[in-house]
């Protein structure tokens, strides 16, 4: 599971009113080399939850030297773009589980994929 | 790269060893996916640098032809851990890094991803008499397709259910455009079936805002 993913991922369970961000506890973490594309980066930072980035960076141990707050003119910015392109797309969480941060229902990680699957009547 | 190597390279995409028939699982054909996605590729230029995503992923045909058309990143979604473990291996086969995935019931995501991705893809379940409490099973995958994508949603639906489909595609505020007419030709995977192979007409359409 990439970064990416996860800024997007919600938990639904019944009566959840905010389910985000998922917390990550990851037991196995991987880095897989992704070509860079300053354009493809730059056009999804506006998509992007950045605190919840962030906190999720901070989970993995891997916030290194990313801002809390997103720079202006980022756009610009190569270096900038090259470390959130490698939060986001090169570090992979392959195993663990994401916490709804509300309920604490866990949705396990397995094989680098995340399961969202609710039981009957969650 | 031509639709001919597409289609070629697509051949490699491994299918179900176990097909479920209640999820109506079948490899979408290198030849149609290649279609399709040579389409979208050439004349939309919704997956290079997009970020794609792939409704009913199964073992990923749709996704790894698009992540070899350079997607940003293109995320599958698929309910059977089976089909993504095999989805898995094909990635790894093709050695692609711009690929991801998450197990959920594409009909339960709800809201979430809204208006996140560029493009969203899919061949999804027709709904057949085997699972018909999900006879509209194509409708609940299209409108949540809709609402994650931001650009277009391009899927394969029934020819029979066209105006049905277009209906619904003016109830939720789309234009719908039906780029081609495709014969599907769906082998005899379920040991039921009496014929060799069962011949079904679909048509490619795009979605878009109005």
């Amino acid at each position: 599971m990439k970064l990416l993913t996860h800024n997007m991922l919600t938990s639904h369970v019944k009566g959840v009113t905010k389910g985000y961000p998922l917390i990550i506890k990851a037991t196995e973490v991987k880095v897989n080399e992704l070509e860079f594309n300053a354009q493809f980066v730059s056009r999804m930072i506006p998509k992007l939850e950045w605190s919840a980035l962030i906190q999720a960076a901070e989970w993995l141990g891997q916030s290194q030297d990313l801002p809390s707050a997103l720079i202006p003119d980022y756009e610009n910015d190569e270096e900038f773009l090259r470390k959130v392109h490698r939060i986001l797309l090169e570090v992979e969480v392959i195993e663990g589980c994401l916490q709804c941060p509300e309920s604490g229902r866990e949705f396990p990680i397995s094989k680098g994929v995340p399961n969202m699957l609710l039981n009957e009547g969650e | 790269m031509k639709l001919k190597e597409l289609e070629s390279c697509l051949q490699q995409v491994d299918g179900f060893e176990e097909p479920k028939i209640l999820l109506e699982q079948y490899l979408t054909s290198p030849h149609i996916a290649g279609c399709m996605l040579y389409t979208i590729h050439n004349t939309f230029d919704d997956i290079q640098h997009k970020l794609v995503a792939d409704l009913g992923c199964g073992c990923g045909v749709l996704s790894i032809g698009a992540a070899v058309l350079d997607a940003g990143l293109c995320v599958g979604f698929d309910i059977d851990e089976d089909a993504l473990d095999i989805f898995k291996g094909n990635v790894e086969d093709f050695e692609l890094s711009n690929i991801d995935m998450v197990q959920c019931d594409v009909c339960s995501i709800g809201s979430s991803f809204a208006k996140k991705f560029d493009t969203v893809i899919m061949n999804p379940p027709f709904g057949t008499k085997h699972n018909q409490g999900k006879s509209h099973l194509c409708c609940c995958f299209l409108k949540t397709a809709i609402s994650m994508a931001n650009t277009a949603v391009y899927s394969l639906h029934k020819t029979s259910t066209r105006d049905h489909i277009q209906k619904k595609a003016n109830d939720w505020k789309m234009k719908m455009e039906v780029i081609a007419e495709l014969r599907y030709d769906l082998p005899a995977s379920y040991k039921f079936h009496k014929k060799k192979s069962v011949d079904i007409q679909v048509d490619f359409i795009r979605f878009t805002p109005t």
